[in-house]
């Protein structure tokens, strides 16, 4: 796994300064600059626009449940489409069938979502490498067909799907439903982002890339192995069950087509776009993801898939570690020229 | 019973196409580890390459033996050229490529030859004589041209140099190359026979669920399952599986689950045989060294 390394900035220990402050404080102005900018984003673009920047946010949360299991965990997933589409259904189902609030109906979701990947992550702890893809392969490509299944119908809606509604903003709160959609998804991901942070810089997050790195290794230093991975497995369902929860709430549809082998492919382009066990890496993902195939679409239907196995091969051979990975290389040289 | 036994007969027709397409991917594992994911995309563009050379007026048996020649071609080219340079990568990078390779040739087939779904022609005719009460002619010849290709793979195995040199290759690289067996163009050999395996199973299967960019789809799961119930290092026990697999198919969908669910029926069969018996039926426990 020597293409995978999740090199720490070596900066933090030497800590070089740029313009008289360390990179730390700078990391920390860059994020506020991003947040603040990702609060006013709602005023000051059109309803189009606002649309695609609410979708990017989903998906990045979904790239960030993917790279947890993939990046950080080793396991590869071809199916993730598959949890995408549990969360999306749960949220559509509950909102369809029963009077449940829609906030609610997220942690729902969240929650059946990490018991589905659980158990999907039981059977796949005996699985490594090919077997686990071959097993989500199978699972992404099963997935509208048991969405379809005739038996469901009451619940699904069938071939036809659900049509739900989108949430209006609380009284009081001066924004349209959409501009109010976009802070809602917000509120999700932001703290979906800190818990993960949490989790991964810690003892899990080591945990994690140890067994990613050399299983016999981590289980001979006393990690439990089958817990680390089976629980990895549900967290990373849960955060892409969520990313679906919230993206049926925005397209305001559920239908078995959307959820097709492609999807999950889409996920796995952008986590390996984004750079694999990266955390910012998701957002850059969840960007190429979104709109390169809405340029490509304009070219031939055909394009946006075929970019998209360019961008596969093409980042294995000269970037395996991502946008991120490229980003923190460049980092590294600047700050080499800048002690200099 | 009689409906029954028409269930299994047909099913053991479709079986012979996922026998050849686990045999395809169980030529690729045996010598690289590696599963071809894009196995089915080289197959579904070969055959249309003879969806097009048929069209023009080629005769089918012209285009037919045309084809298997170029998806021969396809798949050392694509080995030497696309996969060669990550024969010792990681896991993760292999699989990305060969999803990469699978959306790439995937849409070459829909940019090429449209999104259409186009009949394709059966070289059997559809009032031959060997047709009967059970099976149609075109299952008759489907089962007899992979009992045909199964026979020379196996000749060309066991009774050829070349043959000999690709089993020393898959078994043990060093000592092969030691020996003179020039290993990297033995694995570009294999993509190639894997690739011309393939296409017969594209062209056998096509005439049945009709041709579009996207046919081979379930049959690589069903090849998928195949290999897994019979061992994906085996490759007698992968065109067993295969076989199993497409009576195990015919039968669910016809008295279990109904059509609609059939390929589910193969998440069902490998997520089952890869907890159960990840070995398969006739593979080797997998055992690593520490």
């Amino acid at each position: 796994m020597a293409t995978l390394e999740t090199s720490r900035p070596a900066a933090s220990a030497a800590a070089p300064l740029f313009a008289g402050l360390s990179l730390r404080v700078w990391q920390i102005i860059g994020l506020a600059a991003v947040l603040a900018a990702a609060c006013v984003l709602p005023f000051v673009i059109s309803s189009y626009q606002l649309l695609l920047a609410t979708q990017v946010i989903v998906y990045a949360v979904a790239l960030l449940g993917l790279n947890i299991l993939t990046g950080y965990n080793g396991q590869f997933s071809l199916g993730h489409g598959a949890f995408y589409a549990i969360g999306a259904y749960t949220t559509a189902i509950l909102l369809d069938k029963t009077g449940i609030p829609y906030w609610a109906t997220i942690p729902m979701a969240g929650v059946l979502c990490f018991i589905v990947g659980f158990l999907f992550g039981l059977p796949a702890l005996r699985l490594e490498g090919h077997y686990l893809a071959l097993a989500t392969f199978a699972l992404a490509i099963a997935t509208p067909q048991l969405l379809k299944y005739k038996d469901f119908d009451f619940l699904t809606g069938g071939v036809q799907g659900i049509v739900i509604s989108a949430p209006d903003a609380p009284d009081g709160l001066p924004l349209r439903a959409d501009q109010w959609l976009y802070f809602f998804c917000l509120l999700w991901t932001i703290p979906l982002f800190i818990v993960a942070w949490n989790l991964l810089r810690g003892r899990t997050g080591r945990a994690l890339v140890a067994i990613r790195d050399h299983p016999l290794a981590a289980a001979t230093m006393g990690i439990d192995t089958a817990r680390y991975k089976s629980m990895t497995f549900g967290v990373s369902a849960m955060y892409t069950g969520i990313a679906g929860a919230l993206g049926a709430l925005l397209a305001q549809f559920v239908s078995p087509d959307s959820f097709d082998f492609f999807l999950s492919v889409r996920f796995l382009v952008g986590v390996v776009v984004g750079g694999l066990a990266s955390m910012t890496g998701a957002f850059f993902g969840a960007i190429f993801i979104e709109f390169v195939p809405n340029i490509a679409d304009l070219l031939s239907k055909a394009a946006p898939q075929a970019i998209y196995g360019v961008v596969l091969i093409g980042c294995m051979y000269l970037m395996p570690t991502g946008v991120m990975g490229l980003v923190r290389a460049l980092g590294h040289r600047l700050g080499r020229w800048v002690a200099r | 019973m009689q409906a029954f036994l028409h269930q299994v007969l047909s099913g053991f027709a479709t079986g012979g196409i996922y026998a050849s397409v686990a045999l395809a991917l169980v030529m690729i594992y045996q010598s690289t580890h590696h599963v071809n994911f894009a196995q089915g995309e080289m197959a579904t563009f070969s055959t249309y390459i003879a969806w097009k050379m048929i069209s023009i007026g080629f005769p089918y048996w012209a285009a037919f033996l045309l084809t298997l020649l170029f998806a021969f071609v396809l798949g050392v080219a694509i080995e030497r050229i696309i996969v060669r340079p990550f024969y010792k990568a990681p896991v993760l990078s292999v699989i990305a490529v060969f999803i990469g390779l699978l959306l790439i040739i995937n849409s070459l087939s829909g940019a090429l030859f449209d999104y259409t779904i186009k009949p394709f022609p059966s070289p059997f005719p559809s009032d031959a004589w060997y047709g009967g009460p059970y099976l149609s002619p075109h299952e008759v010849g489907m089962i007899f041209v992979t009992f045909v290709v199964l026979a020379l793979v196996f000749v060309f195995f066991r009774f050829t140099p070349l043959g000999l040199a690709m089993r020393a290759a898959a078994e043990n690289p060093v000592s092969s190359r030691l020996c003179g067996v020039r290993v990297g163009w033995m694995l570009a050999l294999g993509w190639g026979l894997a690739g011309l395996i393939g296409a017969v199973a594209g062209m056998m299967t096509a005439p049945v669920i009709y041709l579009d960019p996207y046919m081979m789809f379930s049959v690589l799961l069903y090849g998928f399952a195949g290999a897994l119930l019979g061992g994906i290092d085996n490759p007698w026990g992968a065109v067993l599986g295969g076989f199993i697999v497409g009576v195990l198919q015919n039968i669910a969908g016809a008295y279990l689950v109904g059509t609609e669910l059939m390929v589910t029926v193969a998440l069902v069969i490998i997520i089952g045989i890869l907890v159960i018996k990840p070995s398969g039926l006739f593979g080797r426990p997998i055992v690593t060294r520490v």
